[in-house]
């Protein structure tokens, strides 16, 4: 083990890498909290986002040089692909799983893996298998601050996600549709019966871990490209956190991903396990969870109702 | 007095089982009407297909003068993505001035007792009217107001009764379902709670329909009753005339 500089190195790295997927698991345990279905579309809205987030980061920025004003057509496309995704994840919701809500419970998760397939074939089909490049907006030279690198794509990583998250967390606790979305969660019927239009509060839910998920989708993509199978790995993991924190709930989704974050980046620099393997530790954590607390590290254990 | 519920020959099915045969009755204005039957009556599938929880195979439901719930044609069960016209969906019910205090409490036990009175205010868009509505309740039902930071899944079983219908007596509608509001409770509880439903219809007004196992305290408490066996209404009428039927005492005072 390394010097104290290393440790908080790795702590960043974890962080940053653990935010995204927290990002990503909120979609699915929002989601899972009120329909109890797994979106395994999810990693595809994320991969459409980060097209779309690329495409008007491209179109806007023209030939700008770096600087404030391009880390404000930076955000402006962002929010694009936050509202595009957004209306994708509610026209999915609306024509792929909301006809089948009284079906067996494998109808929808069928449906959805189709949906899967149909976007990255699509996005395939339209914009070509090769990875593009989603430029960085900004100079990404790493600042040395006492023997730890940070670069500024970890400092937006760290910011938007702090941002995203304790904003959707006073959303959910504090405002009325919040309040909504947790009411309903808890008891479908009882929600209605406050008056509480539960089809909204579904589009609704979808319409917020979609935007999420874009925002993940743009910034894992200022590392690793756009490319059209892109959301496959990322929502698959993220799957593991959400389960990890309990799914269906949010706290958990947040904490879940943050400590598989951690765990990777650890597991592969303090635990030599090696960088080809770094996926099994996820899948690994996944099947340790499902033995000990199946429930996840702050899920409730469902009760039977009488 | 103007008839606010009317129920018109409903039948609900659970596939091959007929859960309610051509029930027919009515709610007037200020009234509290019971209905009172064994387990497993039909009862609360009543209650629910009220607020449209449970479809009717046929029949109507009028509240007012508005069609709240109707028979759906075959075809349009089958196909759930077309939209149903000719019925109202729970929440647009509730909108209309219907609460349902429903089996079992369903208080929001993740939530706090506060938080269950926001959701039963959900459909008042007037904050101030809210916090009004909340002192109301917190005065009506001491013990929510000092829990009001509590999570209700700590609250015992009659404060949890007293949760419910203070949730749904916040967003003031005209006409409260209680399904089974003494199941479970101790005797003086339910004798409180049936105290605070006869305060809800005398002093705010509220028609009160009310659904028990416990023959003698639900008629007791109304003004009319109706007696279900097997899905049917077997008999109906004033309530102290229904406690002095010898087959009424036979078969449910245990006399």
């Amino acid at each position: 083990m390394g010097s104290i500089s290393e440790v908080f190195q790795h702590l960043l790295n974890g962080l940053t890498l653990g935010g995204i997927y927290a990002l990503i698991a909120l979609g699915y345990t929002m989601v899972y909290g009120i329909l109890k279905f797994i979106n395994f579309a999810h990693g595809e809205i994320l991969m459409v986002g980060a097209y779309v987030g690329m495409f008007a980061f491209d179109f806007l920025r023209g030939d700008m040089p770096y600087g404030p004003l391009m880390l404000v057509v930076f955000f402006i496309a962002m929010i694009i692909a936050m509202i595009i995704s957004a209306v994708l994840g509610m026209a999915i919701e609306k024509i792929a799983y909301k006809p089948l809500r009284k079906a067996t419970r494998l109808a929808p998760l069928l449906s959805a893996i189709g949906v899967s397939f149909i976007l990255s074939n699509l996005a395939a089909y339209i914009w070509g298998t090769k990875s593009r490049k989603f430029d960085y907006p900004f100079d990404n030279t790493a600042y040395n601050i006492g023997g730890v690198a940070i670069t500024p794509h970890q400092i937006l990583i760290l910011v938007v996600s702090m941002i995203l998250m304790i904003g959707l967390k006073l959303y959910i606790d504090k405002t009325r549709m919040g309040k909504a979305m947790r009411a309903t969660s808890l008891d479908q019927d009882v929600a209605a019966l406050m008056g509480i239009d539960v089809n909204k509060v579904i589009s609704l839910t979808f319409a917020i871990g979609s935007g999420l998920a874009a925002t993940a989708g743009i910034l894992v993509a200022l590392d690793f490209k756009v490319y059209p199978t892109m959301g496959a790995m990322a929502g698959l993991k993220a799957f593991v956190a959400a389960v990890v924190g309990g799914i269906g709930n949010i706290t958990g989704a947040m904490v879940g991903g943050i400590l598989l974050g951690l765990l990777e980046t650890f597991g592969v620099a303090v635990l030599g396990i090696p960088q080809g393997l770094k996926d099994t530790i996820a899948f690994g954590i996944l099947i340790i969870i499902l033995l000990v607390k199946p429930e996840g590290l702050l899920g409730k254990a469902e009760r039977e109702k009488v | 007095m103007s008839e606010l519920l009317t129920i018109n020959s409903i039948d609900v099915k659970y596939g091959n089982i007929q859960a309610l045969r051509d029930v027919s009755m009515k709610v007037d204005e200020g009234d509290i009407v019971c209905l009172i039957g064994a387990n497993g009556a039909g009862k609360s599938t009543l209650l629910k297909a009220i607020v449209g929880l449970e479809p009717l195979t046929n029949g109507v439901i009028t509240f007012e003068d508005t069609k709240i719930a109707q028979m759906r044609a075959e075809s349009k069960q089958r196909f759930r993505f077309r939209r149903n016209h000719d019925i109202l969906t729970t929440d647009k019910i509730a909108e209309m001035g219907i609460a349902l205090v429903p089996e079992g409490r369903r208080v929001f036990t993740d939530m706090t007792v506060e938080e269950n009175l926001d959701m039963g205010a959900f459909m008042v868009r007037d904050e101030k009217v809210v916090a009004r509505k909340k002192e109301e309740m917190f005065e009506f039902f001491p013990i929510l107001k000092s829990r009001r930071k509590q999570k209700t899944r700590s609250l015992s079983g009659g404060e949890q009764q007293m949760m419910a219908i203070a949730r749904a007596l916040m967003s003031s509608p005209r006409l409260l379902l209680l399904d089974e509001p003494g199941l479970g409770l101790a005797p003086l509880i339910i004798q409180d709670i049936f105290q605070k439903i006869a305060l809800i219809n005398r002093e705010d007004k509220v028609t009160v329909f009310l659904v028990e196992q416990n023959a003698k305290i639900a008629l007791k408490a109304s003004t009319q009753g109706y007696v279900m066996e097997n899905g049917k209404i077997v008999l109906s009428g004033d309530s102290k005339e229904l406690l002095e039927n010898s087959k009424v005492r036979a078969a449910y005072l245990g006399e």
